[in-house]
């Protein structure tokens, strides 16, 4: 390489600009992708955060494609708050929203920071900060939901395949189609321990049980054998923490352990406010569902909090360089705001993800 | 790199990307929900709605990259170097989907298999009558 050096510089001499140019590129000194290193390498890093997240995002594409059934997410994310129930997507499109406008502000905290206008810069960098702010505290409350509500859990999945032609029904409704086909479902009802925020309650639990004798075993009291399936009602995720006295434990949980036995079948079934789980209705006839794939929590679950980390991790970013703008320190930097630049590429790669999570988890 | 917008012109810039972005979410909202029925009660085909849904999510993929990130504004070379990179991911999104679809037949078969050797299998997917409901379902 000197060897050529020498020769291009003694060119220059004799043939002149083309040369010139040549040499010049080599001996460094000039960027050919005009961009500025730090900037280049959050480019670079951003890309391998694609292939992690691509990555993630294709795990999930496998398995649904090797599953039978995968929940519906109309149904899975039909929760918003002040009182929308059964509406799907709603939540969601806030959430997408809330992060588009946070994507074009700090775009504009960008072109500010290229005029070198610092109170423009500080200004949409603040309400870049808020619009993060309100996206992740919408995502710790459809967690909220998700896990204490639904009882989706990384472990767990009570949404499956809800196929078209059915209806979620309440409780009631159940045991009117139990009455009408003569299905031999039996009422009862059982005291269970709630274990709730403010400490240990009881209260009285209706279900619908199925008689079936097969389950006899020596060890066994009548009570606990003469039910193999038992249909609850379901209040909220506590529901996975009772005990049953009157229940068939085999069902409702294991003494020591005293939770349910999560792989029963079973449904949520949730309308107009009301869980069933274990049936729903199909052209008057009480339907069930075995639980769904346990994939599609454990999946949700990290995908959208590796999503929510980034996103975490970026408000403290605008944080930093947001009160480095207003001390006027990138102000009296030789490359201006160029932090800002690196942040927006940062944040926009966060919306960038998004775009994608948002398809595959809500919108397919 | 393009010259230095002034004021009026970012926030121009700005405004037209937000609605270009809102505008393709919404559409993309809206055939979910008239697709599923929750709005009109009509029923699309998957096939149709799934591929219009993933185009307008490259769109607004593109946009976000080229316009707001202006990697359409930097050098080809530069360009180039992080692009094409990225196009790898549309076979391994090919292959792996194929993969899971593979997985997905090999347990069939196995669950098929089982039926012909006499012992009861359950279809997992289907809707079935409250008494013919498994004791116990595994998801493997």
């Amino acid at each position: 390489m000197a060897h050529d050096t020498a020769i291009d510089v003694e060119n220059k001499e004799h043939d002149g600009h083309k040369q010139e140019v040549k040499s010049d590129v080599w001996q460094g000194g000039e960027s050919p992708f005009k961009s500025s290193y730090g900037k280049l390498m959050m480019w670079y890093f951003l890309l391998s955060d694609a292939f992690t997240f691509a990555g993630f995002l294709i795990a999930y594409g496998a398995l649904r494609f090797s599953m039978d059934a995968w929940p519906v997410p109309d149904h899975v994310f039909s929760t918003a708050p002040f009182g929308l129930e059964n509406s799907p997507l709603i939540f969601v499109t806030f959430m997408t929203f809330v992060l588009i406008v946070s994507s074009v502000t700090v775009l504009r905290a960008v072109q500010e920071g290229k005029l070198e206008n610092q109170g423009g810069v500080v200004k949409w960098l603040v309400i870049t900060i808020l619009g993060g702010a309100v996206f992740l505290g919408c995502q710790a409350w459809e967690w909220t939901k998700l896990i204490a509500g639904e009882g989706t859990t990384i472990y767990n999945n009570p949404f499956s395949s809800q196929l078209e032609e059915g209806s979620y029904i309440t409780f009631e409704r159940a045991k009117e189609l139990n009455e009408q086909n003569g299905m031999g479902l039996v009422e009862k009802t059982m005291t269970v321990n709630v274990h709730t925020d403010n400490g240990h309650t009881t209260e009285e639990l209706s279900y619908l049980a199925k008689p079936n004798p097969k389950f006899v075993s020596a060890e066994a009291t009548p009570n606990e054998v003469e039910y193999t399936q038992l249909y609850f009602e379901k209040i909220d995720h506590h529901y996975f923490h009772r005990h049953g006295n009157d229940a068939g434990k085999t069902y409702v949980g294991d003494a020591d352990k005293g939770s349910f036995k999560v792989k029963d079948p079973y449904l949520i079934a949730y309308h107009e406010g009301n869980y069933f789980p274990g049936a729903y209705e199909v052209d008057n006839q009480l339907k069930g569902e075995p639980m769904g794939p346990k994939s599609f929590g454990t999946l949700f679950f990290f995908i959208t909090g590796f999503h929510g980390f980034h996103v975490f991790s970026g408000l403290i970013i605008l944080l930093v360089i947001a009160v480095n703008s207003w001390s006027g320190f990138y102000g009296s930097r030789k490359n201006g705001y160029e932090m800002v630049e690196k942040v927006g590429l940062y944040w926009h790669f966060v919306d960038l993800v998004w775009v994608f999570v948002f398809l595959v988890f809500y919108l397919i | 790199m393009g010259h230095v917008l002034s004021s009026k012109e970012g926030m121009k810039l700005a405004m037209k990307g937000f609605m270009i972005l809102l505008i393709v979410t919404l559409v993309e909202v809206a055939i979910a929900l008239l697709g599923n029925g929750h709005i009109g009660g009509m029923h699309w085909p998957k096939m149709l709605m799934i591929p219009v849904m993933c185009i307008l999510s490259l769109y607004k993929a593109y946009y976000i990259v080229s316009i707001f990130m202006h990697l359409g504004s930097e050098t080809k070379g530069m360009a180039a170097s992080i692009v094409l990179p990225v196009a790898l991911l549309f076979w391994a999104i090919i292959a792996f989907l194929w993969e899971g679809d593979t997985w997905n037949s090999r347990r069939n078969g196995v669950k098929s298999d089982a039926s012909k050797v006499g012992q009861s299998i359950q279809q997992d997917n289907m809707i079935q009558n409250i008494n013919e409901l498994p004791n116990e379902i595994r998801w493997s």
